[in-house]
């Protein structure tokens, strides 16, 4: 299709009006003014065609040319995307430094895989194959941690190699013919391009029942959630989102890490591309940038390509999910993607939801958590990929009954919900326990069985079981004081507050306790709960102190128990025998002193 | 030569309507001429074909469908800058309003800026001391941070943003002070008057600009002048190689300013009627504090608003809090019992200290997390001794509710000139401490303890002046 050109007849903010484009189609990218500038075609009205700029349209007027492309916002997917730092619509950020210094200028123009550089393929396929959609034609040494894949296009159902070249080669020179089943021949190169807005396809979706294991403890322990599901981290500001998102990326265990950061803090991306070269992945010990992709769209970046970002980040994510690998997507924050809708909606003058949020704001959501699972690929290999998506809500006022908070929560099956009180608290991470849930538990109870201990799930039970009581026991000791409580209720206090203090607080700030793996979870909080167990049958009994229990030097051992090294979890088991015999003796005393 | 047009249709708040216009482009300037000669300054808001939407930045008073003449500039709105404005006072327009002459601008520069790459950001890592004790060593200050103060109204922000703008220095080199950016939003004539003469009494006005929009300029104006404030900043900083200290104050009149222009344009609004597009209008000013790879300036940004009814959850302090890089927020309890600086501690935060910290003092980041914690379950015995009585606290609680008074006579109060260096705050803190129990300090390390506490190593000089 030739390029049209249309005229633009009105400007307000990222919002252009043009007219004279008769061909166009819904999400058509355009060209913008004489600046070139990029911009996403959102509503057509008979002549009028609605277009979303994704950079600053000051200076542009009615009169200047916009121009079609025929192609619909799409992302580049090929070898070297691993390590990159895009914007919201995939261009290089170091690139954009190269051509326009330390601020953004408009209408630059870069590609989002680098065209010079060359990468060795090493075929998996003989010429004479056949092949189906999604079968793997060769693989290439992206990162010393990740082999891409370079697949067959989910768009070519079936057909045979040709011709497969191996050796050195750009993302652009061809690599493999593949003649389809109507006799049609394919240039196949190694890079291939998707539409941002349609999910990659699979060949299955499945229930999904392995956990994500993410090293945090009130997340692992208590909220699982599973590779191949979705969560939500709504909190207030202040509260830790961003902290706990980052320590997701860092050391959860899935293979490939996508961090969309969507109109939140320059200074925080910064952060994040200073330090991930230099930290170490716990599961493989490389750089965690290795295994990362960024995107960063700040606050102060244009928001239609805030809108765009979340959307280009998922898509990245799912290419890598097609080669079988465990993505983990961090979006921190989609509330800015919501409210970057909200202002789309409000200069097309379309009909206001709640909020002023334009109606189909859950549905958008939907569409969007939609997109993790875990899957079957497409392809004759039996490959499992995954996608888990993590997103991080920022309700105003810390007020879970907004909109973009309630319509998250309508499909994610995970809520970490921030609580600004347990951050005043200096309690990190500040997940609140007591309205934070899992749906997940079930699914992996057999895995934790399995891989962990017998009794996981109840060592969990019990330890969940205290934090509820304590919760109600606080209530009265507001009201009438310490000592109204019985001693059972002081052991379940203590109890408690051990978990919260020894076990929930995490410092993620701590190179030794910012990881814990899933094992020492479990030998952590067992060890923790064997002291409210050996106590329980002590308490009723007459001549019982809770001070005396407290006293006990064992305890002292117990609230550094997390100090215990992740390769010497025996010292555990030891520990809870001491943990016995201690108030064995403490019990035999109490008998002979009564 | 621009074409003059006689064709305003319609004039409703700060927003005017011309018609059949042509060749207009976004926010393009627009000067408006009074029948009397009068000429006034606007930008284009919305640009039709044929028709353009400009917002006045002056009010409108004494405009007219007849009579009155449009003129479209062809270019954005600009401000002159060079090196000589520092010393200078300004309108909230730029204009010089200290009876000095007006600039011989170096360039002219678009007051919107350009976004700043993300990849081309430094991380800020260094140290400000403000010689406020708990700014320091609670909240750190780091240059090239924005941390706004949340204050309301009748709370003294304006005395502790000139105590830092008159303290605020970086101690590892030799010149650690800072120039300063000031911009004035809707205040009153006493307070810009008293940061003019605060500045020009201590001989800070020297390296500082001034731009003062008071309660009686136009509404309008304001939303230009913290971009005036921030292009000027970015020029000294980026330019001239100079570290930046911008205090904007208020942002609350800032945002109602935009209140107004949004519902004169009639669009939907979002909470407590401020635009849906006030977290992004915020963002474009808060995000240009930075540090960028490669120069050597900075801007570190304390912007101050006052809270609406001291409530933090209303839109401007809750948009501000998830842009800026944490919160310093101050207690009318505090105020009412004349601890100065009023700081309330607990929802006060610096996202930038966890690296602050590990550059000043070894004993630094035990030292917050000690103190805080104890002033934090201090405060919960006293609530708790509200309802029970203190005479019903456990022993070890009366203890910590005896730190929080403390705490707050010692540690928050100082003077108004007072100006402690990180070592003093540090040890007052252990000096506070003392009357815990060493069990229950368990975020302090044991051999800082001994170190700072009891004074074994006698290689801190401090130590002997504790007690």
């Amino acid at each position: 299709m030739s390029e049209q050109k249309g005229t633009i007849i009105k400007v307000a903010g990222p919002l252009v009006v043009a007219k004279g484009l008769p061909h166009a189609k819904m999400y058509e990218v355009m060209r913008v003014s004489d600046k070139g500038l990029i911009g996403e075609v959102i509503e057509i009205k008979g002549d009028n065609v609605s277009i979303q700029v994704y950079e600053e349209t000051s200076g542009v007027g009615p009169g200047e040319p916009v121009v079609s492309t025929g192609t619909t916002m799409s992302v580049e997917l090929g070898p070297g995307l691993l390590e990159s730092i895009y914007d919201g619509i995939q261009r290089p950020l170091p690139l954009i430094e190269a051509q326009s210094g330390a601020f953004i200028a408009r209408g630059i123009e870069v590609p989002a895989l680098d065209r010079k550089k060359k990468w060795n393929l090493e075929p998996t396929v003989s010429v004479g194959d056949k092949v189906i959609a999604g079968d793997v034609l060769g693989e290439v040494q992206e990162t010393n941690l990740i082999r891409h894949k370079v697949m067959v296009p989910p768009t070519l159902k079936e057909g045979t190699v040709l011709e497969i070249k191996s050796g050195d080669h750009t993302v652009e020179e061809v690599i493999a013919v593949v003649e389809d089943t109507s006799g049609k021949k394919h240039d196949l190169t190694m890079m291939q391009r998707w539409s941002i807005r349609k999910p990659r396809p699979s060949a299955n979706k499945k229930i999904p029942n392995e956990p994500l294991i993410t090293g945090t403890r009130v997340l692992d322990t208590l909220f699982p959630i599973t590779k191949g599901g979705a969560g939500c981290i709504p909190g207030p500001f202040g509260a830790g989102k961003t902290v706990t998102q980052q320590s997701l990326a860092k050391y959860c265990d899935a293979q490939i890490i996508v961090y969309i950061g969507c109109g939140e803090r320059g200074n925080e991306m910064t952060d994040v591309l200073i330090e991930f070269p230099h930290l170490e992945d716990p599961n493989t010990g490389e750089p965690l940038m290795k295994r990362t992709i960024l995107i960063a769209n700040t606050s102060n970046m244009p928001v239609a390509a805030r809108e765009a970002s979340v959307y280009t980040g998922i898509t990245i994510a799912e290419y890598y999910r097609d080669m079988g690998y465990n993505v983990a997507l961090m979006a921190d924050s989609t509330s800015r993607w919501a409210e970057a809708l909200r202002e789309m909606s409000g200069r097309l003058e379309e009909m206001p939801g709640e909020e002023g949020y334009p109606a189909y704001l859950g549905s958008r959501t939907a569409e969007f958590y939609e997109r993790a699972g875990i899957v079957d690929c497409l392809g004759s290999d039996d490959r499992v990929g995954s996608l888990t998506a993590i997103g991080a809500v920022s309700p105003p006022g810390g007020d879970l009954s907004e909109p973009v908070t309630q319509n998250t929560l309508r499909v994610t099956k995970v809520f970490w919900g921030l609580d600004a009180k347990l951050a005043y608290r200096r309690h990190f991470p500040a997940i609140n326990w007591l309205n934070s849930y899992s749906l997940y538990l079930d699914n992996i109870g057999s895995y934790a069985k399995k891989a962990v201990a017998e009794d996981y799930m109840d060592v969990r039970g019990t330890g969940m079981s205290l934090l509820q009581e304590e919760s109600k026991l606080e209530e009265i000791v507001k009201l009438v004081g310490m000592d109204a409580l019985s001693a059972k209720e002081r052991l379940i206090l203590e109890s408690a507050k051990s978990i919260r203090e020894d076990f929930l607080f995490q410092n993620a700030f701590d190179p030794e306790d910012a990881y814990t793996s899933l094992a020492k979870q479990y030998w952590m909080l067992k060890t923790i709960i064997s002291v409210y167990q050996e106590a329980l049958p002590l308490v009723s009994k007459e001549g019982f102190e809770i001070e005396k229990l407290l006293n006990l030097p064992v305890l002292q051992e117990v609230a550094k128990c997390k100090e215990i090294k992740a390769d010497n979890l025996e010292a555990y088991a030891e520990l809870i025998e001491r943990i016995k015999k201690e108030i064995g003796k403490l019990a035999a005393k109490m008998e002979t002193e009564s | 030569m621009q074409k003059e047009y006689q064709t305003i249709t319609s004039i409703a708040g700060p927003l005017i309507m011309v018609e059949g216009v042509d060749d207009i482009k976004y926010e393009e300037l627009c000067e408006i001429t009074l029948p009397s000669g009068e000429i006034r300054l606007g930008k284009v808001l919305e640009a039709n074909e044929g028709m353009a939407m400009v917002q006045m930045f002056e009010n409108t008073q004494g405009v007219g469908t007849k009579g009155s003449k449009a003129r479209f500039l062809g270019k954005t709105l600009e401000i002159p800058v060079s090196e000589e404005m520092l010393g200078r006072v300004f309108d909230g327009k730029g204009k010089p309003i200290d009876g000095g002459a007006e600039i011989i601008p170096e360039k002219r520069l678009d007051i919107n800026g350009a976004p700043l790459n993300p990849f081309s950001r430094d991380y800020p890592n260094d140290f400000i001391q403000t010689g406020i004790s708990t700014i320091d060593c609670l909240n750190t200050l780091v240059r090239g941070q924005k941390l706004p103060v949340f204050s309301g109204a009748g709370l003294p922000h304006a005395q502790i943003a000139a105590q830092i703008a008159r303290q605020a220095k970086v101690r590892s080199e030799g010149s650690g002070d800072f120039a300063v950016v000031f911009a004035a939003m809707g205040v009153t004539f006493e307070e810009a008057q008293y940061f003019t003469d605060e500045f020009r009494k201590t001989g800070a006005i020297e390296r500082a600009v001034l731009f003062i929009n008071t309660a009686d300029n136009p509404v309008v104006e304001r939303i230009a002048t913290p971009r005036m404030a921030l292009t000027t900043a970015e020029y000294l900083a980026y330019e001239k190689d100079m570290h930046v200290l911008v205090i904007m104050t208020d942002l609350t009149n800032y945002c109602e300013a935009l209140r107004e222009v949004s519902a004169a344009r009639k669009e939907v609004p979002g909470r407590r009627g401020y635009p849906g597009y006030l977290y992004t209008d915020l963002a474009t000013l808060y995000e240009r504090a930075g540090r960028i790879k490669g120069r050597k300036g900075s801007i570190t940004q304390i912007p101050i608003l006052t809270m609406p009814e001291d409530d933090i959850t209303h839109p401007i302090p809750d948009l501000t809090g998830y842009i800026t890089e944490g919160q310093i927020v101050l207690s009318r309890e505090h105020h009412r019992k004349g601890i100065y600086p009023c700081i309330n501690v607990l929802p006060s935060l610096s996202r930038l200290a966890p690296t602050a910290r590990k550059v000043t003092r070894e004993d630094h980041e035990g030292m917050f997390a000690q103190l805080y914690a104890a002033y934090a379950r201090g405060v919960e015995v006293r609530d708790l001794a509200i309802i029970l009585g203190e005479a019903a606290l456990q022993e070890v609680d009366k203890l910590f509710l005896q730190f929080a008074n403390n705490f707050e006579s010692k540690f928050i109060a100082q003077g108004e000139y007072e100006d402690r260096t990180i070592e003093d705050t540090l040890s007052i803190g252990w000096d506070l401490l003392r009357i815990l129990p060493k069990t229950e300090l368990k975020r302090v390390k044991e051999d800082h303890i001994a170190k700072y506490m009891d004074g074994k190593s006698a290689a801190e000089p401090e130590d002997s002046e504790e007690e």
